[in-house]
């Protein structure tokens, strides 16, 4: 539902050398684009700096036109940025309740909000089930799960996810991709996702995206990426 | 027997004034992540509003209602001022200045008012009721005591039942994450800041009725106990500070009532040793569940 433009952004952690050098990436609406790349390569970081938890040296990055830059991350969200974080992004002393809703109080309210949360429970039964555990007791699917539906809670017009499989049974993995795709193409969302599992990753996406040393290095229909093993094996290594 | 039992009840009443100043401490912990230092002396700052208020208004109720707002307005004045200056990594900076805070307040205090105590006088009467022949709670201890359980009750409520609770202890436990959930973190810190000290400075009006009286230093032993109860309940439970309160005051109250008042800080420092020995946390500390 919204388009992201990534403008020659330059972006590190203290004085060190760069991470993203002059990267620049067009997201176009409702485009799902996975982003590649080997450990290292600066995938989370990119998603980082689009929320603004990384701050930008130069560079821009835009939604639907907008200048992002200077704009603090909770506005960024509220403007329909939503991120995924990699790893552990569930509030853990939270139940799985709390969670859900804390991701929809900034767009809904009372009634709204109940029944963005149902849509939730509606798409991750397992969620259900679990809804007044507390978030430490969940296992990392389940974890993962939540993040997930916690981020679409807000109905987000952008999502970035940081490496939605990390640690999951492959069965998992189908679910929570499966869910993505068939929200993206229900919704028209657009998605940035980040990913190791590259074959998974390009059977859900319209686009692959392959980061090295800070740079786009390859930039193909998923397809394309995803049945060439020359571009593999140079790129990703395999 | 008697005594026992006027002991315990007027430990009750002490012990729920020590609880609402121990949860301010605790509240601003969880949303800070600093000991508050100088919340006695903010404290006393709002009961030092409350009596102007009351003695141009001859409500004992204005009063009250000023202490909060009081608390409230200074809470986000330190917050937002000094404070924004030391946000980072190092509790240190924060401490000191709130000691620096503590001086400047106290002395203020001292200059405009004058060190002597002024009288306060309890909205209602001090004498303990008679059942049978057995001395118990005064009226003014049962306001107290209903006071302190009405203010944790709405405290719990908000942050236990309301979105703007679920906000406040999002952003305590997990700001960043909260942040990538648009809550505005920041504000929430001043939140808390201002829900703290508004409830500080309810204790320290509680209290001063029944010491000395108003002075620059009345709520200075009343920090030192709280701070006690809230180490030992937890600094970040507050049921712990409920609990630790109410057993603290009362340990208070029997080490007076039946050896001496000179015994009682001590009684506390034994017990805030052998929890910290035994439990280093607190006893009502959550288990840590971020690092595992
Ligand atoms: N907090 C940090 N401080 C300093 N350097 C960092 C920090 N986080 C990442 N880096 C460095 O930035 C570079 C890019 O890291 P990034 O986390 O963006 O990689 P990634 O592509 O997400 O890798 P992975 O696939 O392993 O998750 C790496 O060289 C890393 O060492
Ligand atoms: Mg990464």
């Amino acid at each position: 539902m919204s388009t992201v433009t990534i403008e020659a952004l330059t972006a590190g952690y203290g004085d060190g050398a760069p991470v993203l050098d002059e990267l620049s990436l067009d997201v176009p609406d409702g485009a799902v684009v996975a982003v590649l790349g080997a450990n290292g390569a600066g995938k989370t970081t990119l998603l980082r700096a689009l929320t603004g938890l990384v701050p930008a040296r130069s560079g821009r990055v835009l939604l639907d036109g907008t200048d992002l830059t200077g704009l603090p991350t909770e506005d960024r969200v509220r403007r329909g940025l939503a991120l995924v974080p990699e790893g552990r992004g569930v509030v853990v002393e939270l139940t799985v309740d709390e969670n859900l809703r804390l991701g929809g109080l900034w767009r809904h309210r009372g009634a709204g909000l109940r029944s963005a949360v149902a849509e939730m429970y509606a798409l991750f039964p397992a969620l259900h089930r679990r809804r007044d555990a507390a978030g430490h007791t969940l296992s990392g699917g389940e974890r993962q799960m939540l993040a997930l539906a916690r981020a679409l809670v807000s109905h987000p017009d952008v999502l970035l996810l940081d490496e939605p499989s990390l640690g999951l049974a492959p069965l998992v993995v189908a679910q929570l991709l499966g869910v993505l795709r068939d929200t993206a193409a229900r919704t028209g969302l657009t998605v940035l996702l980040a990913e190791q599992n590259v074959t998974g990753a390009l059977s859900v996406a319209d686009r692959g995206v392959v980061l090295s040393l800070g740079a786009v290095v390859a930039d193909r229909p998923a397809r394309e990426l995803a049945a060439d093993p020359a571009l593999r094996h140079a790129y990703l290594g395999f | 027997m008697d005594r026992l039992v006027f002991l315990l009840s007027s430990g009750l009443a002490r012990g729920a004034v020590l609880a609402l100043f121990a949860l301010s401490l605790v509240i601003v912990w969880r949303s800070a992540r600093v000991v508050n230092f100088a919340q006695a002396a903010m404290a006393i700052t709002a009961v030092y509003a409350a009596f102007a208020i009351t003695a141009a208004s001859g409500s004992y109720w204005l009063g009250l209602l000023g202490a909060l707002a009081a608390g409230a307005l200074l809470g986000a004045l330190v917050e937002r001022g000094p404070l924004r200056f030391v946000r980072g990594d190092d509790p240190l900076s924060g401490m000191i200045i709130a000691i620096g805070l503590v001086m400047v307040l106290q002395a203020g205090l001292a200059m405009a008012f004058g060190p002597e105590h002024r009288p306060m006088r309890a909205p209602f009467p001090e004498r303990p009721l008679m059942i049978g022949e057995i001395p118990v709670l005064s009226p003014y201890e049962v306001f107290v005591l209903i006071v302190a359980a009405a203010v944790m009750c709405a405290l719990a409520l908000l942050f236990g039942k309301t979105p703007l609770g679920l906000k406040l202890r999002a952003a305590a436990f997990a700001p960043e994450t909260s942040r990538l959930l648009g809550v505005r973190v920041p504000r929430m810190v001043t939140i808390g800041w201002m829900l703290s000290v508004a409830t500080a400075a309810l204790a320290a009006l509680l209290l001063v009725p029944t010491e000395l009286g108003l002075n620059p230093h009345a709520a200075d032993l009343l920090f030192v106990d709280a701070f006690a109860v809230a180490v030992v309940g937890g600094l970040d439970s507050p049921v712990g500070a409920l609990a630790a309160g109410l057993i603290i005051g009362i340990l208070d109250s029997l080490v007076t009532g039946y050896a001496t008042a000179a015994a009682a800080p001590l009684a506390v420092l034994v017990l805030l040793t052998g929890v910290l020995l035994v439990r280093p946390r607190g006893l009502f500390a959550a288990a840590d569940r971020r690092t595992g």
